[in-house]
């Protein structure tokens, strides 16, 4: 019996806006003294409202077209109830039905598109720290804005995971909403996994969700671990339990973990607090326009355009920066006869800092690698005369037939003279003056 | 109509003795069998209505103001540490 | 006349003119607190000195000649609205030591207007009671008979107005809340249109259906008030923009030609009294010159079907907060209406259970929404009676959950539609208790209520009357 991976992936990306989803206490948070960046509203005091953040959903719907989807024209926050320490309202405001984005894609290099169900917001919850018989619990992360990406079940392996996580995080980089680093935690992932058997349409009746993954190190190790542990289970002909796992970093496997969400009926509810978001043709063509280049249609262009083989360019375009930079050079370098791809070359195998070079710096650069300084002939001559008296075994060799002997001399003169000189007419000279 | 009073309470995170149980289970049948006249009104094409106000797109600007200190975000605490609230843990 | 018992009109005169400082009105409702407030129990929390301070700086003000609309008057908050460094208890002992950290943008926008605050008053726990009887700090009385009940849930809020133990208070009305009180204590409330007046800060029951008013001892007052707390607020998404109004401005001109209707069904199983009382106050209507019409409301029969699953779903949600982490006492030391709300709430959002009830109420609310909207292309206002019977017995009604709850039945559609009503002073039962009668309009009609009240007022003078404490 051969059985095939069926796995889908949730992600969660933390926005780096200046303020929460629905409050206006400062979001950059990380390394801050805990409860300092609180307020009645993302600390759930009595009376407190919410107030949508305006940037965190523009920036949520540019996601969403990133990823090729349907923005929907009337779309709505939900109230998600549950009891938690780290929920300081008792329910998180989050989006459950008519979310801002759905249906698109992702486009794998091999030509795969992984679909995505739906691009959603909502907030944060606290931290919670364990120590003996207690939790500590500090609000600072309560109700930072997230944008929650879920996928359709449509990996088949650890391979095209990750490479969607690195075409995801470029693109959350590209339209500089987020870090998406994940040690950092602002970017999350929880991946879903099960096993169907080969050639059997019908998905399988169970799936397990993994969480704790921590870096990208470990989504290839935790991923390969759940699918020969349901495999095992399989072919002793026993189904795998639905259940929430954890990766643990230290034994290196998935354990079964009691989470705060298991077997919760959610009651989901319109916020009433929150009136509806309607986005209209204009309003997503004007987010449309706002929005940079993306990776995708960057390489596209450096390939039509520069005519950059596809190695050159995937280095070029894994950071936006380096993209700006490189486009930058390119209308420097035209301007001096430099081509673009002088300059991919450059970039690509020596370590230039694009952040202390300028473009301009770059070309000039370029141009003194290459550029043939002229000399005065009495000058060369004397450097000729230089090279002759103490090569004179090559001179021997050359008056003796050998015709590449001159080449060695050659390259003493150049040596000697340290310059990049003119190659045809030290050649025609010192053929002159061997005479 | 019987609601499972249990059930209900855990969900609603609250503690209830057995005869608060069956004091409250009496209750709420009562009045949800008042409700049931819902039943005679056909809404099978009617939209919901969750905003009065006929309001929409109310958002705020991207800034950041002040927070509580936190010496404020703490003082209603009965269980502080170290600038944390502090709780009994959940059984993980 | 004493101090206290004087209107925010005439005390702004008497204070512009010197003929009294606000320490001395102040003190003089200090005073009237502290005589019957045991009796009454219309105060929770008594901030007299925070009181005087506040007085002794409005009269600084006032003597350098300058004027806030509410400037050394003294005002009492409902104890739901959220004040910095003041105990806020809503009633409940889950929250019987929590002092908010900060203000509610009422209570701040009447301190910017120069109100004295002199306390916070007494309500059914959590805003949950239609008789007052649900405090877990002991029930308000009705002055005017204290074996009855004030109504409820802003019961300390009306009687702390009835019995002058301040010039003005706030409330809120959820389904009546400050219509009930009001009409059974013989004083004026508003509920205004849902988005008005701004919520935040004040501790939530049903976000939905939460409306935040005022009691006074006028209608001209009401307006007066009105032109203080109305308007858009930015830590509420849902108020409404901006219609700046002087709600004083045409309150004197008459009701003549105005359309007036009387809903069917909220004149049927009338008590007699409250059926004598009614006629007379829309004949009255008439001789003003109003032209009185019959009209029907027919999805106005489920108001109350719809309301107790709307409400209390919202209840259930509000209320998850008071975990006894961040503040207030866990969550067994709920009383017995909110755990019962909750109960409710979170069964009809429950799983199977949603689409039956909650969702189905949603829907029972556009169809009641549009009884009114379409109603209100006809009519300038309706009129009908705040409740089918005049005020009942402490204790009558406390153990029949549903009774208590149809008691709301007159109050409740105009917190589903979202639109404005004010209760005003009609007249006395046969065992003189107070009766009212409330004046509902479509939303952001709030000037035709105040110039139809204000017309009934100046014609019947109730007002005047006191109870005898």
């Amino acid at each position: 019996m051969k059985y095939k991976p069926v796995i889908g992936l949730e992600v969660h990306i933390e926005l780096k806006t200046k303020s929460k989803m629905f409050c206006g206490c400062s979001a950059n948070y990380f390394g801050q003294k805990p409860n300092t960046h609180t307020c009645p509203v993302c600390l759930g005091l009595p009376g407190a409202l919410p107030v949508p953040n305006k940037t965190a959903i523009d920036w949520c719907i540019m996601i969403g077209l990133a990823l090729n989807c349907d923005i929907a024209n009337f779309s709505k926050f939900d109230r998600k109830n549950y009891f938690y320490p780290d929920l300081p309202k008792g329910y998180q405001i989050s989006q459950y039905d008519q979310p801002f984005c759905l249906k698109g894609f992702v486009e794998l290099s091999d030509g795969k598109k992984i679909g995505i169900t739906r691009v959603h917001m909502e907030e944060d919850t606290g931290k919670l720290i364990h120590q003996d018989e207690n939790s500590l619990i500090d609000f600072n992360r309560s109700g930072v804005p997230l944008v929650e990406i879920v996928t359709e079940p449509d990996f088949e392996n650890a391979k095209e995971v990750i490479e969607y996580l690195k075409k995801l995080q470029q693109i959350i980089r590209y339209l500089n909403v987020s870090d998406a680093d994940m040690e950092k935690g602002n970017m999350r992932l929880e991946p879903n996994i099960s096993l169907k058997i080969e050639g059997i349409e019908e998905l399988p009746n169970y799936k397990v969700e993994v969480k704790n993954i921590n870096s990208f190190r470990f989504v290839e190790k935790a991923i390969e671990y759940e699918i020969k542990r349901q495999t095992e289970i399989l072919c002793k002909e026993q189904i795998p339990a639905q259940e929430t796992r954890g990766w643990d970093e230290d034994k290196q496997k998935t354990v079964p973990q009691r989470t705060k969400e298991e077997a919760n009926d959610y009651r989901y509810f319109p916020e009433p607090d929150i009136p509806p978001l309607i986005f209209t043709q204009n309003k997503i063509q004007e987010l449309k326009s706002q929005m940079p280049e993306m990776p995708g249609q960057t390489f596209k262009r450096f390939k039509t355009n520069y005519n950059l083989n596809e190695y050159y360019i995937e280095i070029l375009t894994k950071e936006k920066l380096t993209v700006n930079y490189f486009d930058e050079s390119v209308a420097v370098g035209k301007e001096h006869n430099v081509s673009p791809n002088q300059i991919a070359n450059l970039l690509v195998n020596k370590n230039i800092n694009v952040n202390s070079t300028l473009p301009a710096d770059l070309i000039k650069n370029i141009l003194n690698s290459t550029k043939i300084t002229e000399i005065e002939e009495p000058e060369l001559k004397k450097i000729i005369s230089r090279v002759l008296k103490e090569n004179k075994k090559a001179v021997k060799d050359y008056k003796s037939g050998k015709e590449t002997a001159i080449m060695f001399l050659l390259g003493q003169v150049m040596k000697t003279s340290r310059l990049k000189l003119n190659a045809s007419k030290i050649k025609e000279l010192l053929k002159k003056m061997l005479q | 109509m019987k609601i499972d009073v249990t059930h209900i309470a855990k969900l609603a995170d609250l503690p209830l003795a057995q005869s608060e149980k069956e004091k409250f289970g009496k209750q709420l049948s009562e009045i949800l069998s008042y409700i049931e006249k819902l039943k005679e009104v056909d809404t099978k094409k009617v939209e919901i209505t969750s905003q009065v106000t006929g309001l929409e797109n109310v958002t705020r600007e991207d800034e950041a103001k002040p927070s509580l200190s936190q010496n404020e975000a703490l003082s209603n605490a009965k269980s502080q540490h170290n600038g944390l609230f502090k709780v009994k843990a959940i059984l993980e | 006349m004493n101090l206290n018992q004087l209107t925010i009109k005439d005390a702004k005169e008497g204070l512009k003119a010197k003929k009294f400082s606000s320490i001395e009105l102040t003190k003089a409702c200090i005073e009237q607190i502290k005589k019957y407030n045991k009796d009454l129990s219309a105060f929770i929390t008594i901030t007299e000195k925070e009181a005087l301070e506040s007085a002794k700086k409005a009269d600084e003000l006032i003597s350098n000649k300058q004027d806030l609309p509410f400037l050394g008057i003294p005002v009492a908050l409902k104890d739901l609205f959220s004040t910095k460094g003041i105990k806020t208890t809503a009633a409940s002992n889950v929250l019987k030591d929590y002092v908010p950290e900060y203000d509610a943008t009422v209570v701040r926008k009447l301190k910017d207007a120069g109100a004295v605050i002199v306390g916070k008053t007494n309500l059914d726990a959590w805003a949950h009671g239609s008789s007052g009887e649900n405090s877990d700090f002991g029930p308000t009385k009705n002055p005017w008979n204290k074996e009855y009940v004030p109504g409820g849930s802003s019961s300390g809020s009306a009687v702390s107005v009835a019995s002058d133990m301040c010039i003005a208070s706030t409330g809120t009305d959820t389904g009546g809340s400050i219509r009930l009180p009001a009409s059974f204590n013989n004083v004026v409330g508003l509920k205004p249109t849902y988005g008005r007046v701004s919520r935040y800060g004040i501790i939530a029951m049903a976000s939905s259906l939460d409306s935040i008013g005022h009691f006074t001892k006028t209608v001209e007052d009401s307006a007066l008030f009105f032109n203080v707390t109305a308007g858009k607020d930015i830590m509420d998404a849902t108020t409404l923009p901006d219609l700046t109004e002087d709600f004083t401005k045409n309150l004197d001109n008459g009701i003549k030609g105005l359309k007036i209707g009387i809903p069917k069904e909220f004149v049927s199983g009338l008590d007699e009294d409250v059926e004598i009382t009614f006629k007379q106050s829309y004949k009255i209507l008439e001789n003003l010159g109003a032209q009185i019409v019959d009209i029907k409301l027919p999805y106005t029969e489920y108001g109350i079907a719809a309301y107790y699953i709307i409400q209390p779903s919202e209840v259930s949600s509000n209320l998850a907060r008071y975990d006894g982490i961040r503040y207030g006492n866990k969550r067994s030391t709920f009383g017995d209406e909110a755990k019962r709300r909750i109960m409710l709430g979170t069964f009809t959002l429950s799983s199977g259970y949603y689409d039956a009830y909650y969702k189905k109420a949603m829907s029972i609310r556009t169809l009641i929404k549009k009884d009114f909207d379409d109603t209100f292309q006809k009519i300038d206002a309706l009129f009908s009676p705040v409740c089918s019977t005049p005020p009942w017995k402490l204790g009558e009604k406390i153990s029949d959950p549903l009774k208590m709850y149809l008691s709301d039945a007159l109050t409740v559609t105009a917190n589903i539609a979202g639109i404005p009503s004010l209760s005003v002073p009609a007249g006395f039962s046969s065992n003189d208790l107070p009766i009212g009668i409330q004046i509902m309009g479509k939303q952001l009609s709030e000037n035709i209520l105040f110039r139809i009240g204000n017309a009934f007022e100046k014609y019947t003078n109730f007002y005047k009357q006191k109870p005898k404490l």
